[in-house]
């Protein structure tokens, strides 16, 4: 199921009243409940007019994706039968790396969204996908599709937000476990689809005495086994076997492979909603949410990334996450052509858009990170010379972290 | 160990190679008409027929079984982008490892329009087993009277390319002498049987129940028919009438819709999409418009390629305006480009 939006919901009153804001202020204060409907018809009309003009060559440009990925995969696999020596390891490695971030960026999580379901062809569906990684489709597109697309950026409904092991916003309440929080990230990144695995199934949640018996769950979670056995026996077991002499470095390759991967998608996905100036919301702010203000929530909710074509590309065109989250059945290779009129309507309705360099948004992102990992207002006390001095020599004692907003 | 069990484990560890994907998700890179595959062919040619009508030779996949001469073949065909079943006659005779369709572009239609117009040689298109009862039985018919009108001509040429009957009959309806569909063909087959061409134009619409004017022993012959709706119901009528309708054997191309009622709410379960669906939209097209992936043909209620599990509720059917109803377990299968909704219904896609 790939439907993410409320259905319109008549508006009756303006101005708004309802406070949408969590983090900074209200960056929606200006606009009235009237602006923020014509806001969400403008962005349907814009929707209904991409969707129009799909045609032959959307469907020629996902079926050359998907032909170049199987080839660079094969033959990365195919150089790597010789990974003794050390150029064959080199190549293979970085080739199988690039196959399995286009498998799953560009290819699999777009093919999952229904970005591909109109072409009506049964071997680039949403319902008969399955991806190289260690969460099952089915689970991923629930998790993702339904939860995530929905309630973004929603703290205590979208559990993207810090993935339940995080604290990413000020109002979250600080406990000294988040002091961790960097460690963490940095081995969830390492191990990131294994994370996304027990993300999906909601593993913090289900596995107290009481739910982890329930057959439901136990029918889930040996899906997540049986398919993170498949993918452990392909890259750690089959394919080093297959490579005879050279299998030890064929098991070291697909390895490393597995963590360019890991580290590259946790990269674009930090930089989707965690860098500075994100918004996020209250969970009842979305309490009878209009279409337009669902779109609003998806424009202030997310961040994009700048850069060159390629860089779209393997970053699976989550670089144009605003888009994305405004429109995520549109087909991938179309977000770069409404990027700039979405980005006019930003500009129109004097709203934010976060974009950035790769470098700029992960430093952003990891900066948010580190930040939140201590209690309110230490950070920039810690890296702040004088308030460091003074926090050090107790003069400042009687002061209280003070709330960013 | 038997062939079979150790055929099987080579395939699972050739699985296991390639898991998530198939390894005929990696062959069909390279070969996708290799035995074993799903049944696809490749367009080897187009060539023109007439101003709206082309033939189109098509090489099948290794997994091709063959035709018998008058039996159409679904292809399903990528037409901006989506893919979109169809069933065509095919008009060639006997395998040479090719098959030909002749398709007529009809107005508005976007496949025929697409096929006639568009087209690339070496497309690769996706082919359904050749069927349909619409064929000369082994023990061939004294006397044959073919009785066709437009492009209802392609399963006949394909019968008239295939066997050697004696004593043929063969009376074709086109608006025009350069509208009929292998016109030149048919002339030149003037030693072999006896043909006569109605210029619709000039002299007007076939009269059925004059038809004896035209072929005075019809109701001696073994006859089969094919074209436009309003002939094939005139036909029928005149040889019911006539107490012969076994003589008879028709081939239609569009559904006729006689009846709509009620919709309702349709369940999509194994996509968990609901739609609110009319009592006049077929719902096939209810499920495409959705975004279900729904198998489909023919589009009229012949083929059966695009039937599916009704799981329960009631579906009306749009031709003859009969309600089959279906409860959990029954296993009840409906063909669903002439099935609408007639209540709240459950579909197993």
């Amino acid at each position: 199921m790939t439907t993410t939006a409320p259905a319109p919901r008549k508006i009756t009153s303006a101005p708004r009243t309802t406070p949408r804001k969590t983090s900074a202020g209200d960056p929606t204060a200006h606009l009235t409940a009237e602006q923020i409907e014509e806001l969400g018809r403008e962005l349907d009309t814009l929707r209904d007019e991409v969707m129009a003009s799909r045609g032959e060559r959307d469907a020629a440009y996902i079926r050359k994706v998907i032909s170049t990925q199987r080839k660079l995969e094969l033959g990365s696999r195919a150089i790597l039968l010789f990974s003794l020596f050390p150029p064959a390891w080199l190549v293979g490695t970085a080739g199988l790396s690039i196959a399995k971030i286009l498998e799953n960026m560009e290819i699999g999580h777009n093919v999952m969204h229904g970005q591909w379901d109109w072409m009506r062809d049964p071997k680039i569906h949403s319902t008969t996908w399955e991806w190289d990684h260690a969460s099952p489709a089915e689970q991923w597109k629930h998790a993702h599709n339904e939860l995530h697309h929905t309630y973004t950026n929603v703290i205590g409904k979208d559990n993207d937000l810090g993935y339940g092991i995080m604290r990413v916003d000020e109002d979250q309440k600080w406990i000294p476990l988040y002091l961790g929080q960097p460690l963490w990230n940095f081995v969830n990144a390492c191990f990131f689809e294994y994370g996304i695995a027990a993300y999906d199934l909601e593993l913090g949640k289900n596995l107290s005495k009481r739910r982890r018996n329930r057959p439901e769950f136990r029918a889930r979670a040996s899906q997540v086994l049986k398919k993170i056995r498949g993918q452990m026996l392909k890259d750690y077991v089959v394919h080093p076997l297959l490579s005879g002499p050279s299998a030890l470095t064929t098991l070291t390759a697909n390895f490393t492979a597995n963590i360019v991967r890991n580290l590259w998608t946790h990269s674009v996905i930090m930089c989707g909603h965690f860098p500075e100036g994100v918004e996020t919301f209250e969970r009842r702010s979305i309490e009878g949410e209009t279409r337009g203000e669902w779109y609003l929530r998806q424009m202030l909710g997310s961040a994009n990334i700048s850069g060159s074509k390629a860089m779209h590309l393997m970053t699976g065109n989550l670089s144009h996450q605003i888009e994305h989250h405004l429109f995520p059945d549109l087909p991938s290779n179309r977000y770069a052509e409404v990027a700039p009129k979405v980005r006019e309507l930003f500009d129109r309705y004097g709203l934010r858009y976060v974009t950035g360099s790769l470098p700029q948004q992960v430093g952003s992102a990891w900066k948010k990170v580190f930040k939140l990992s201590l209690p309110n207002g230490f950070f920039d006390k810690v890296t702040n010379p004088v308030s460091l001095f003074k926090m050090v020599t107790g003069q400042d004692s009687a002061e209280q972290p003070k709330r960013a907003a | 160990m038997t062939s079979t069990s150790l055929r099987s484990r080579a395939l699972r560890l050739l699985e296991s190679v390639t898991t998530p994907l198939l390894p005929s998700d990696y062959l069909d890179l390279v070969d996708p008409l290799r035995a074993g595959a799903d049944l696809r062919g490749r367009i080897e040619a187009i060539r023109s027929e007439t101003r709206d009508a082309a033939t189109v030779v098509i090489r099948p996949g290794r997994g091709w079984r063959g035709h018998v001469p008058g039996q159409y073949v679904r292809i399903g065909i990528d037409v901006a982008g989506v893919r979109q079943w169809r069933a065509y006659s095919v008009t060639s005779a006997r395998p040479d490892g090719r098959i030909t369709i002749t398709v007529k572009a009809i107005p508005d239609g976007k496949v025929s329009n697409h096929i006639v117009r568009h087209a690339k040689v070496g497309t690769i298109i996706q082919l359904d087993q050749a069927s349909g009862e619409f064929v000369i039985p082994a023990k061939r018919p004294a006397k044959t009277l073919f009785l066709t009108a437009g492009s209802g001509i392609t399963p006949v040429m394909g019968m008239l390319r295939g066997h050697q009957l004696d004593d043929v009959v063969l009376l074709h309806s086109a608006p025009t002498a350069d509208d009929v569909i292998f016109g030149a063909e048919l002339r030149g087959l003037r030693d072999r049987i006896r043909l006569i061409e109605l210029h619709t134009d000039t002299d007007g619409m076939l009269d059925v129940s004059r038809i004896d004017e035209h072929v005075p022993d019809w109701a001696e012959r073994e006859t089969w028919a094919c074209g436009p709706q309003g002939l094939l119901n005139a036909v029928e009528e005149h040889w019911d009438q006539r107490g012969i309708a076994n003589r008879l054997h028709t081939e239609r191309f569009r559904p006729s819709v006689l009846v709509t009622g009620e919709g309702g709410p349709v369940t999509f379960s194994r996509t968990g999409k609901t739609i609110e669906a009319d009592g006049s939209t077929p719902l096939l097209d209810v499920g495409e418009q959705n975004g279900v992936l729904m198998p489909s043909g023919c589009r009229m209620g012949i083929c059966f390629g695009c039937v599916s599990p009704l799981r329960e509720g009631a579906v009306r059917d749009l031709r003859t305006g009969e309600i089959t109803t279906a409860a959990p377990g029954d296993g009840v299968i409906i063909q669903t480009c002439v099935s609408a909704a007639a209540s709240a219904c459950d579909i197993d896609r």
